[in-house]
Parts: C-alpha cells; structure tokens; sequence
C-alpha cells in the first residue's frame, strides 16, 4: 500500500476527528470505533472525504467496519476501489 | 418555594453574622422574591428568602421559630402531605399558630426528632436548629428535588440552597473541580456529594446531617431499591397494577395542587405531561393553565400534539417559541444558575418557559418528570435491550436495524449498515454482567469530547475513570435485580438528581421564582413502580406500557399512542448568529491557553468547524457546548482570575 495514502486518510482524520491533537497516539490498526474517534456522523463524514479526495464511489454495503474501522483498512479499501475503477476503465 | 442559607459554628463573630446572611439571602433574591428573614445566635445563623405559596400572611414567615423559642426552621420546600400530617399532631394534643405547612415540619420535629423527615412526603431542603442541645439538622427530600449545599472553613459549616450564596463566606476562593469536570465530561454529572466547585459538597437526596459539638454525620433516611430474586411477591394481574397506579397518580398529582396560589402545568406533547395536566384539569376544571415550548426548528417542534392536548382538555394555553438565537442570548444567565458546565443546550428553553410562566403571574407549575425514570420511558432502556438481543447473535444483519427504530430523530445513524449500527452500540455488549452495561455507550461517546481536555488537566486526570467511581458506589444488592431495574437505578440515582432535576429542573424554574411539582416522583409512586414486573414497563420495545394502560381513558389515542420523542433543543447551531458573537472572546485561544483545562489548538479547529456550520455529530457538539459552559463558569464564578493565577496564589 502505498504511504501517500496512508498519509492523505491520517490527516483527514487527525485534522476532523482528534482536531490537530498531536499527543494522540494512532496507530494505523487501532480501531476508529473502539477509540471513540467516530461517531455515525463521522462515518458519513469520512466516506464523503474518500469519495472526493480518492475519486471512488462508496456503495451503502461498503460502509462497514471491515472496510473503514482503521486506517489500515480504509488505505486497502481505497486501493482495492482504485483497482476496481481501473479494471472497468480499461 | 424559597431558599436558605446558613452558618453552625463559630467562624462568624455575632455581630457580623445578620450582615453575612443578609449577603447570602441576596444572592438566592430570586428563589424568594416575596420576603426575607433571618436568625443570629451564639454559633448560629439561619437565613431565609422566601416564595409564598402556601399561608401567604406573614405569620408564616421564616425562621420559624416554636412555641417555646428554642427550636427554629428555615425551610425550602412545599410538604404535599401536611394536612393530613397536620390532623395526626392535632390528633396528639399539638396546637397551630399557622396555616403553614413549615409549622407542621417544625412541630414534626419537636415531636419525633430528626427521624421525622422520613414523614414527608414533599420536595424539601431544610435546617433546623434546636437550641436544647445546639444541634443543627440538615435534611434533603427523597428524589433530590430541592437542592442543599455546604461548605466548611475552619471548623464552620455555611449552607445554602445555592452555590452563589457560599461564595459570600469571607475567603470562600471558587475553583473548578477538575474530578467534577471529568464526571460531566462522562457521566452527565458529577456524583454527589461532588459539586463543580473544589471544596463545596452537596447533601445527597435522602440523606440528612447532624451538626453537633463542631461536628457532622451524614446518613440516608431512605433508600430507592427494586425487589431481588428472592422477594417473593405474588404476581398481580395488569388490570389491577393499572388500577392501582392510576389512583397514586391522580392522588400524588391532587397534593401538589395544594397550594393558596394557582398551579398550571408544563405540556409538552407527551405521554407523561399530558397525563398530569389531563388529572389536574379534572382536579381544576376550566381553570387550569398549560404552558409548553415550541421551535422554530421543526425537527425539535411538538407543537401539533401539545394543541391537540390543550383543546382536548380546554385548557387556557400558551406557547413560547424558541429561536436558536433565544438559546445562545439565555445560555450566559443558564449557567450561573446552573453553577455548573453542561453538554446540553435544553435547560436553556426551560429558563425562558420559566421566565414567561412568571411573567404570566404563576409561581407553582406541575411537571411530568420522572415517569420515564421509574417506569423506563427513555431510550436507553430500549437501547440495552437491543444490544443485549444482538450479542445473542453477533453476526446477525437483521438485529441491528431495530436500533434505528428506536432513534428516529437521528439522521445519521438512519443511513448507517447494521454493521456499523452494531459497531457503534457494541460498547461492553460482551460484558452482560456489567454494573454499567446499559450505560456504557452512552458514558463512552460523552467521554470522547474529553479529547479537549488539555494536556495539563489530562495529566492530572491520569488514572482517574469517572465511570468505575460510579460502578463502585452502587449498593451491594444492584448485581441481584434484573438488568432493566439495573438501568432503571443509574437513571433514577445519579441522572435524575444530577442533571434532570437540577441543571434541567429547579434551577431553571427558581431563576424566576417559580416552583416547580413532580406527581410521578411522589415516593409512593416511585416505591409502586419499582416493584411493577419490568415486562409490564418495557412490553417488548413499547416504553412505559403500564402507564398508557393505566391513563390510556384520559388522552387522545394520538397522544396515548406516540411512541417517546425526548426533549430537546438545538446544540451548537444555537450559538452561530449574532446572539451567540460572545462565543469567540470566550474561546479565543489565549483565553483557553490561559485558564489551562482545554487544549487550545483543538478548541481552534473545533470553533472553526463550528463557523462553517459542520459540527454536527453528538460528541463534537457534545465537546463544543462543554468548554463553552466551562469558560462561562470560569467567568462567572472564578472572576477575573483564571485557573492558572489561582492555582499560583494557593
């Protein structure tokens, strides 16, 4: 995975959902929901950012925590979505 | 209605002790507008401010002293059941001066001692002094509705029935209490005996205080419980529980309108409100006046059902508006007489509803608070059903969409897969045995605005867990009864007292001199309803079944019917026009910088989302209007010295 990506999903999330705060340790497995870094309104919130930032189209079945509970897994969702786009482009 | 203050030992030399109460008394102007009194002694000091509601002639007008001199009461509070009180001292050769129910306390007193409070039925706050044996008592009422605070200082113990009154104790120093703001910041409150100020405790509903020789015990006169496996009462059929019921709810709501003034009734477009208002017009036929709260934003409007009410009743109506703007202008003046942060905008409205029942010529108003306490009206008890149904089945898509069901009014979690619908209730549903579990997302999802918390009061926290202090505090037989009776306590317990009852309640109506009575709170209700089958009180997902069977034949079906829509008021959004400009100074970053407890980067960012109009999701606006609270208070109460400056001067 490559870390732009990574990065990009980082600071969308440090920047809405912990403010800028530096100190917090978040590590890219730790789980968004368990932490309380998100709420139902964050959900919505992060899937809008991935959809304008990444270019992708987020299906309603998509949103659920295996897809999007950890940056982790919102980079490989991303990816696995850009991959999908590309094979249908091509 | 009224309030008191007061001094015990011998901090305060004779001579200035009328000015101190004189002080103190004007502070609390508002509780009771109608007169003032007070009473210095050798060691003691009895103020009173008081409300006439009932007796209105000066006779029985506070302190009250007794027959024989030595034995004085000042009193805040209205004994519903005084007359009949009254008859059994008559009955025992007492004789009255008054037609006051504080006469009936004071000989209460003289005839049975401090155990007498368990006699009452009422919403009290009261001090006695018995000058025999130089003995103060200080008692609290059973639900908490009445306030009582205190505070030592070498050796002296002042008293109020509000904070502002305390801080005229020459070298009373506020100071924000940061283990207080930690338990707002999770549980809504902080847990009695704890205030938001260092150094002031409050008198825990149901407790008493004997002051004596310069010192106090402090003990309960009655405790709420639920029945435990092995109280084997004989199962009731629901007609008769229905029955039953209703007649301690048209008696307990006949009492409280004894009163030598008029009594309306808040009418909010609910179950329980209409329910009240429904027994008190019968009670008053023709007469009764019905207040209730409308918004222009119609997603918290409940005006169509409250005109229903009124019309089916034929009660005199009247309605108050509120803009957003009304909230932010009001939310200064909410908190100091809240004397407390909070995470909610909604006792604001109720300031304003408040300010026009006075304005109107009313000073004693009936409310429908509590039914959702003692017979599990709120969400959260169908909530911790829910997650307890899911955990059966963890994998389950089709469990979790009942969660939307029971949270229609939130958009956001109406667009979400079960899958996250689950994720975001998952909290310690693995955990059935949990003292907490029915709280638990609930305490999570506050406790994440404490990412403000500035890195300073994060420290000072370390190691501190609000929600296990709380855990702990519960009474031994908690884990023995059933888990909706489990919640049913913490909301009953802690909530009720701490926030609804307080912040929500009668701080907002005493602002105005106005006094509010709660018929489902009578103790014989509420000890009734403990002891109801939870099924007869949660039906499946159906809130508070016995009480719609039991008053279904005084309602409209519309209203009778109408599943729980909780009362509440527009958040952060309150604060975005002109009427909330002072939100800026107050949160400036080298404001927050300076008083130290907020991080002042993050409350940037946050102010900032705020001004493009995108916070939105509960815990930020949660986060949003606490520091702001906060920093009202600070103002407020902590003068022009922040945090920091104090913390040095100690």
């Amino acid at each position: 995975m490559s870390e732009p990506v990574h990065q990009h999903i980082r600071e969308f999330i440090v920047e809405n959902f912990l403010f800028g705060d530096d100190d917090y340790e978040l590590d890219n497995g730790v789980s968004l929901i368990e932490t309380d870094l998100v709420d139902s309104t964050g959900i919505l919130e992060l899937v809008s950012f991935l959809e304008e930032r990444f270019e992708i189209a987020v299906a309603d079945a998509d949103i659920v925590p295996a897809n999007l509970d950890s940056i982790d897994r919102i980079a490989a969702f991303v990816a696995r979505k850009r991959g999908e786009g590309q094979r249908l482009a091509g | 209605m009224c309030g008191i203050a007061g001094y015990c030992g011998d901090g305060v030399a004779p001579q200035d002790g009328a000015a101190l109460l004189w002080r103190m008394g004007r502070e609390l102007a508002h509780r009771g507008p109608d007169g003032q009194g007070s009473h210095v002694g050798r060691g003691i000091g009895l103020g009173h401010r008081r409300l006439a509601v009932i007796d209105l002639s000066d006779d029985a007008a506070q302190p009250m002293a007794s027959a024989c001199g030595a034995i004085r009461i000042a009193y805040n509070g209205e004994v519903f059941n005084y007359l009949e009180l009254r008859d059994e001292l008559v009955a025992r050769g007492r004789r009255f001066r008054t037609e006051s129910d504080t006469e009936v306390v004071l000989q209460l007193y003289e005839e049975f001692g401090p155990d007498f409070v368990a006699r009452l039925n009422g919403d009290f706050a009261l001090a006695i002094w018995d000058g025999r044996n130089r003995r103060l008592l200080l008692a609290r009422d059973r639900m908490g509705v009445r306030p009582l605070f205190y505070h030592w200082l070498r050796g002296t113990l002042y008293f109020a029935s509000e904070i502002k009154a305390l801080m005229q104790v020459p070298g009373f120093s506020a100071e924000i209490d940061p283990l207080a703001l930690d338990q707002i910041f999770t549980l809504w409150t902080p847990l009695a005996p704890r205030t938001a100020f260092k150094n002031v405790n409050e008198l825990p509903p149901a407790h008493m205080m004997i002051v004596e020789g310069g010192r106090a015990v402090t003990r309960p006169y009655w405790a709420f419980d639920f029945p435990t496996p092995g109280d084997r009462a004989s199962p009731r059929a629901e007609d008769d529980v229905a029955e039953e019921l209703r007649a301690l709810l048209e008696d307990a709501t006949r009492i409280r309108m004894r009163a030598d003034v008029e009594v309306g009734s808040f009418l909010s477009g609910g179950l329980d409100s209409s329910l009240i208002s429904a027994i008190a017009a019968r009670q008053a036929p023709g007469r009764l006046r019905t207040f209730s709260l409308a918004f222009d934003d119609p997603a918290f409007d409940e005006s169509r059902h409250q005109e229903t009410m009124a019309a089916a009743l034929g009660t005199r109506h009247d309605v108050l508006t509120c803009r957003a703007g009304d909230i932010a202008a009001a939310f200064p003046a909410v908190v100091r007489q809240m004397e407390r942060p909070v995470l909610r905008t909604a006792p604001a409205p109720l300031y304003l509803l408040s300010q026009r029942l006075r304005g109107e010529g009313l000073k004693v108003v009936l409310s429908g608070e509590g039914a959702d306490e003692i017979f599990a009206g709120y969400d959260v008890f169908r909530e911790a059903r829910i997650r307890r149904f899911c955990a059966r089945q963890p994998g389950s898509k089709l469990r979790p969409h009942l969660f939307r069901r029971i949270y229609p009014y939130i958009a956001s979690l109406q667009q979400q897969t079960p899958e996250y619908l689950a994720a975001f209730f998952g909290a310690g549903a693995d955990l059935p045995d949990d003292p907490l579990f029915s709280h638990r997302p609930r305490f999570r999802a506050t406790a994440g605005a404490k990412l403000f918390f500035s890195r300073e009061l994060k420290a000072e926290l370390a190691g501190y867990d609000a929600a296990e202090e709380l855990a702990a505090s519960l009474p031994a037989e908690f884990s023995r009864w059933h888990p909706l009776h489990q919640a049913q306590y913490l909301e009953t317990r802690f909530l009720l007292p701490g926030y609804i009852l307080s912040a929500q309640g009668d701080r907002m109506v005493m602002a105005h001199g106005v006094e509010s009575r709660f018929p489902f709170l009578d103790h014989r209700l509420v000890e009734f309803a403990a002891r109801i089958p939870p099924d007869m009180k949660l039906r499946g997902l159906r809130e508070k079944h016995i009480l719609r069977r039991a008053g279904a034949d005084l309602l409209p079906a519309e209203i009778s019917d109408r599943p729980k829509q909780p009362y509440r008021a527009p958040e952060s959004v309150s604060f975005a026009g002109r009427d909330g400009a002072y939100v800026e100074a107050l949160m400036a970053t080298p404001r927050i910088a300076e008083d130290g407890l907020f991080n002042p980067q993050a409350t940037r960012k946050l102010l900032d989302k705020h001004g493009r109009g995108a916070v939105a999701g509960f815990r930020d606006s949660a986060a949003f209007v606490g520091i702001l609270s906060t920093q009202l208070w600070l103002r407020e109460f902590a003068g022009t010295a922040t945090r920091k400056q104090s913390a040095q001067a100690v």
